[in-house]
């Protein structure tokens, strides 16, 4: 067994330099990690850093604009509303990959569910800086049980679905430390783990949206509906499929050396056979939204300013990259494609970001001050989403994810 | 091995084909733990669902903002009863009236002026504080379970169990919880606590008493509605035909009524006549179908699709087969 005890210095030397530094000496890998992106990255965590610590020594006051009228500000419109259906990617590609038995994107199977384990992760990490308590994370579980509640629904699903999704990507990160028992033991589970996926983010994902549920009144009446839950879910749906495009994309862009042939080979046809899958779920989405304004006969508030920039969300961020999908699944082109991804997954964070920001409290005066964060919660958000990509392509880098391990080559 | 789908308990002696596979027997037991596992949760969220029709003989208070003067004195006496932090502006002091205020972590009362749409010369003052819902959205909202509707009436917030979600403050209709966004320790909501320990002790709350015109009414909720439409119909020239609080989200303990519409006092007057628990009983009532469904469903279309499989490899085996042979 390869992962064998680790005793003398020299073995923990060598498995240091091949599994963290990939291969290379200190110096060798220290002068790789001279790159333009990250050198902004650097910069950008040295401002946010600072700021996320006055956060923490000086409260929510002192970084954010949220006030006790306002107390949902960009860094849960951003890192949880928005970040958490961009997630989904583990649960539809699991679900079609394991359930519905698409065996030819398997490629992207592991892309998939490490870009849903780490956007998880990070709308947690977004929440413990939102939190006023962050170190009482836990209390839901095991200090005051508020059934009623659906945050209390959504932190169960959550902290339970981070352990499903650990558990599938276990794969990938016992290949890379080449622990065949252990390996075993995790493949065996992965279809039980994937049903458990399924039911837990269908709850979730319709839950952040059920949460407004409480709020009628506060939201504007365009975004609120009682079929927001079912309007949440089917978003994440589609949006998760076109940001593995999108990640993809960018892997294949910016990542290529830690791509195999195989990834790389079968990316365009796999994209197209993804964008037409987008597209009917973002049709269905579409059609939804126009139910939900017939079922509230909300039609004459589409002419109000309110209703302009819902027309802007609904046409340009659903229904255009809807076509532009449809129209590159059509004739093949994966280029058409992923413009129209890039567009779904703008069109889903800003959705979010309407029904949790924007929209919450369009009634209070002042309302347009309030929702423009100061420089400070920018910051946090941009420094948290910075470390996100870091970790992501750190993980792609050394991990087989987006290519296969050649001593697992068939065997899963 | 065979192509039948067969049952759990008797497929004892099964050794999947393609051992990288998981083969069905596996699968099942996997499920049955994730199906155990949502039992679990099924009794959970299945409490959402009572019925709560409300504490008999709560207490609650009666605002007549056809009284209200406009000095404060509520104001100083919840201060003093909470022993709250020395105001910016004193008490007795008109200059807050400049703004529209509301409660804040340092104020769990505030007094707010507004021109009478009836007579340009006089003020109406309008009293803002926790309204005591009878099923409050706060405590809906609370995944700690922080909030507590006492059988006296008060809705009580409990900051030791509280992580700073502020779901409540979301949630509230009234707009009525603070949060202390200064403190990075120990960050809490603030709110009207209906002086809970003085009406335990036979009392009456501080800003009640305090009233020099008797604007605020203590008494048993059933009690104050009484009271409020008596008033109403004795004077119907004072008065607009309306308890605010009797309905407004599953009504409140603490009620209003008021010469003017509610609306002209920045009354939020768009709410459900339910309380607003309602609002997501549909949704939390569908969790343990999901619960119970999906996994049928799911594992349903897992084994057809991997019998369908086994068929057609079977097929283009024995079609092998036959081209060897010819």
């Amino acid at each position: 067994m390869s992962n064998g005890t680790l005793t003398t210095t020299g073995n923990f030397r060598s498995w240091f330099m091949d599994k963290l530094l990939m291969g290379m000496s200190w110096p060798e890998y220290s002068r790789t990690l001279i790159t333009p992106f990250n050198i902004v990255a650097a910069i950008v965590l040295s401002i946010g850093i600072p700021v996320i610590l006055i956060r923490f020594i000086y409260g929510l006051g002192a970084v954010t604009h949220a006030s006790n009228e306002y107390p949902l500000g960009i860094i849960l419109g951003w890192g949880l509303f928005g970040g958490v259906p961009l997630s989904a990617t583990g649960f539809v590609m699991g679900t079609a990959y394991y359930i519905f038995g698409f065996r030819g994107y398997k490629p992207l199977v592991r892309l998939g569910i490490l870009t849903g384990f780490l956007g998880y992760l990070f709308a947690v990490v977004y929440l413990l800086t939102d939190l006023g308590r962050p170190w009482r994370i836990y209390y839901p579980m095991i200090i005051g049980f508020g059934t009623t509640s659906v945050l209390f629904l959504i932190a169960w699903h959550v902290s339970t679905y981070l352990t499903v999704q650990l558990i599938e990507f276990s794969e990938a990160i016992l290949e890379w430390l080449k622990s065949r028992r252990v390996y075993k033991w995790a493949t065996m589970i992965v279809i039980g783990m994937t049903i458990a996926g399924i039911i837990l983010s269908t709850l979730h994902q319709s839950a952040l949206g059920a949460m407004f549920l409480l709020a009628p009144g506060k939201v504007h009446p365009l975004w609120f509906s009682s079929y927001i839950p079912h309007l949440f879910l089917s978003s994440s749906i589609y949006s998760a499929l076109a940001m593995v495009i999108m990640v993809s994309t960018l892997i294949a862009r910016f990542q290529r050396s830690a791509a195999d042939n195989n990834f790389l080979g079968s990316l365009d046809r796999l994209t197209v056979g993804l964008g037409k899958g987008a597209s009917v779920g973002i049709f269905v989405y579409f059609a939804m939204k126009l139910i939900s304004i017939a079922h509230d006969d909300n039609w004459h508030l589409l002419f109000t300013s309110w209703g302009y920039w819902y027309l802007v969300e609904l046409l340009g961020f659903v229904l255009l990259p809807g076509i532009v999908l449809a129209w590159g699944a059509k004739t093949g082109s994966a280029g058409i494609v992923r413009i129209g991804a890039f567009a779904s997954v703008a069109g889903v964070i800003l959705n979010r970001i309407n029904v949790s920001v924007i929209a919450f409290n369009w009634q209070l005066p002042g309302h347009l001050h309030h929702i423009i964060p100061p420089w400070q919660e920018v910051a946090i958000v941009a420094t948290i989403f910075t470390i996100h990509i870091l970790i992501f392509r750190w993980i792609i880098n050394r991990m087989p994810v987006v290519r296969e391990h050649p001593d697992y080559r068939e065997g899963h | 091995m065979d192509d039948i789908i067969r049952n759990p308990e008797g497929d004892n002696e099964s050794e999947p084909q393609d051992k990288a596979i998981i083969s069905r027997r596996k699968f099942l037991i996997g499920s049955a733990a994730v199906g155990s596992a949502a039992l679990f949760g099924n009794c959970k969220t299945a409490s959402a669902a009572k019925e709560f029709s409300g504490w008999p003989d709560r207490f609650g208070c009666l605002t007549d903002l056809t009284m209200c003067v406009g000095c404060r004195s509520c104001e100083k006496a919840c201060n003093e009863a909470n022993n709250m932090p020395e105001p910016d502006v004193p008490f007795d002091s008109a200059s807050v009236f400049e703004q529209k205020r509301r409660p804040t972590a340092k104020a769990l009362t505030v007094v707010n002026q507004y021109k009478n749409p009836k007579d340009e010369n006089s003020f109406i003052y309008r009293k803002i504080q926790c309204n005591h819902c009878n099923e409050p959205a706060c405590a809906t909202a609370c995944p700690v379970h922080a909030y507590e509707k006492t059988p006296e009436g008060a809705v009580l917030y409990d900051p030791e169990k509280c992580f700073g979600c502020r779901y409540c403050m979301v949630a509230c209709p009234f707009y009525a919880p603070a949060y202390d966004y200064e403190s990075a320790l120990e960050p809490r909501i603030f709110k009207c606590v209906l002086c809970h320990d003085r009406i335990k002790a036979g009392g009456v709350p501080a800003c009640a008493e305090a009233c020099p015109v008797g604007a605020v009414t203590f008494g048993k909720r059933e009690e104050l509605i009484k009271v409020a439409r008596k008033r109403i119909t004795d004077k119907p020239d004072r008065y607009i035909d309306h308890i605010y609080g009797e309905y407004e989200a599953g009504g409140t303990s603490w009620m209003y009524i008021s010469g003017v519409p509610f609306e002209q006092l920045d009354f939020p007057v768009d709410l459900p006549k339910k309380a607003l628990v309602e609002e997501t009983k549909g949704f939390l009532g569908a969790v343990p179908v999901v619960f119970a469904v999906w996994p049928a469903l799911f594992g349903m279309i897992y084994t057809a699709l991997r019998h369908r499989d086994e068929i057609e490899k079977g097929k283009s085996q024995s079609h092998e087969r036959e081209e060897e042979k010819k």
